[in-house]
């Protein structure tokens, strides 16, 4: 294998300058699919007939879901990347993402139950997809938690993966039976899947908010394991001899 | 290393917990009636009507048994953790995962299978049908051990940790969704005619996804706490 040794940018060192230069690009990014996902959410897409003006809540609301899902599944990657090759690096960077994610199903959870007050006429149902997102906001939670208690960097890391793998197994085992737990119940006639077939401009919309959620989970992220790597290497040379510090 | 001396050391582990239990009893008795003292407060709560107590009762039984459950989990490691034991048990032939297996056998042991027990006499103060009680007593008895295993993971991971005690329970309480789900469903399930088996054999089954697992992970986490 030749070209690019991509195992250099697992050092702190060297991966510090490269997100510094990918940051930039990926906030831009994040504004440019924002600004035209939020033009077509509210000025290009149909008013529906059934929910009028308030469905469009949905353009925040189920990409905040996915990124939720999709950013636990992200963090599980760098915990399993970090338990088996013992990186720092991957650490870090399962580190950086949780509190984002945490916010992410946080602000599904809230974005749900402003769409559920004018829609169900309640702010909360036990639904399987609110209830499954709820228990992904407490493992995400437990994750944070459990990574500020221990004080020692390196096994916060370890313990924070292991924790993260236990819970990404767990996930479709806590879904299906939130769903069929649901089911059973069937106590409100309240369903989220009645919606008619979406137009293409809502579809286009949602595809372009989550983009743009994407790219803002990416620059946050960047920016938060760059602040973790100055944090845990401060003592160490190159932190000391970097321009930006000593200004 | 044999199949007979591995044996040998997961009885030997479960031995030493029951015998350490047996000589500090206080430590199982309490758990049992916080286990006693949370269901009865419910009624008083809730209200005396027994329709009422009827419906809500596998709830409140199966919620008690994780909380008693998730209370007694930090005796699984903490002592062993403090004085050394369980770094003596990292190094001894016998691997550890088959002790930690041993472990959390004893746990359920002493918290799970007297949870089980109890749950009949407690279900008769909610009027629970002799039946419903059955299936719940059934339920429990597959899913504590369920509680114990991945509890144990949880233990592990907060080894001398800051607020361990607390910070067990978010980790922990998540994960138990789906056993509380399919216990707790179980008897419903059976009250409403469509049969308690299905429930059953969906916890069966994380009974024995978890068992296979859980000693892996918790023997995992503790060598992260070891080092």
């Amino acid at each position: 294998m030749s070209g690019i040794n991509w195992f250099r940018f697992s050092s702190p060192q060297s991966f510090y300058p490269l997100a510094a230069k990918m940051i930039p690009w990926f906030s831009a990014l994040a504004v440019v699919f924002g600004v035209i996902g939020l033009y077509i959410s509210f000025f290009v897409a149909p008013t529906d007939a059934q929910q009028g003006e308030a469905y469009r809540i949905i353009f925040v609301h189920v990409p905040a879901s996915w990124m939720s899902m999709f950013l636990y599944l992200v963090m599980a990657f760098w915990a399993a990347v970090g338990m088996a090759m013992n990186t720092r690096l991957a650490g870090m960077m399962a580190s950086a993402i949780a509190p984002t994610g945490a916010m992410f199903a946080f602000l599904s959870l809230w974005t749900g139950s402003l769409w559920g007050k004018p829609m169900w006429g309640t702010w909360w149902v036990w639904d399987a997809r609110l209830t499954s997102e709820l228990i992904l906001f407490f493992l995400y939670l437990g994750f944070i938690a459990l990574q500020s208690a221990i004080d020692d960097p390196r096994r916060a890391d370890r313990a924070g993966a292991l924790l993260a793998i236990v819970g990404v197994i767990n996930i479709p085992i806590i879904y299906f039976s939130v769903q069929w737990w649901n089911t059973l119940h069937q106590g409100a006639s309240v369903s989220l899947t009645r919606a008619p077939s979406m137009a293409k401009t809502m579809l286009l919309g949602m595809l372009l908010m989550a983009l743009a959620f994407w790219m803002y989970s990416i620059a946050v992220s960047l920016s938060r394991a760059r602040a973790i790597i100055l944090e845990r290497e401060r003592h160490t040379v190159w932190v000391e001899e970097l321009s930006e510090l000593n200004q | 290393m044999s199949e007979a001396s591995l044996w040998n050391g997961f009885s030997a582990a479960v031995r030493r917990d029951l015998l350490l239990a047996m000589r500090r009893k206080s430590d199982v008795l309490t758990t049992l009636f916080f286990f006693v003292i949370v269901t009865s407060l419910f009624p008083l709560g809730i209200g005396p009507e027994t329709d009422m107590l009827r419906r809500i009762a596998p709830g409140v039984l199966w919620v008690s048994a994780l909380l008693a459950t998730m209370l007694s989990l930090n005796r699984l490691f903490a002592a062993d953790y403090v004085d050394g034991t369980l770094e003596q048990m990292a190094l001894s032939a016998v691997p550890l995962g088959v002790l930690v297996a041993g472990k959390v056998a004893a746990h359920w042991l002493l918290a799970g299978l007297p949870l089980t027990l109890l749950a009949p006499v407690l279900g008769l103060q909610f009027d629970m049908a002799p039946r419903s009680l059955a299936v719940m007593v059934a339920s429990l008895a597959i899913g504590t051990p369920v509680l114990s295993l991945i509890g144990a993971i949880g233990a592990a991971l907060t080894l001398g940790v800051r607020g361990g005690g607390v910070l067990v329970s978010l980790l922990v309480l998540p994960l138990y969704v789906p056993a509380l789900i399919f216990g707790a469903g179980a008897v419903e399930a059976d009250v409403s005619g469509l049969g308690s088996g299905a429930h059953l054999s969906l916890l069966a089954a994380m009974l024995a996804v978890a068992g296979f697992f859980a000693p892996w992970a918790t023997t995992a986490a503790l060598r992260i706490a070891l080092e």
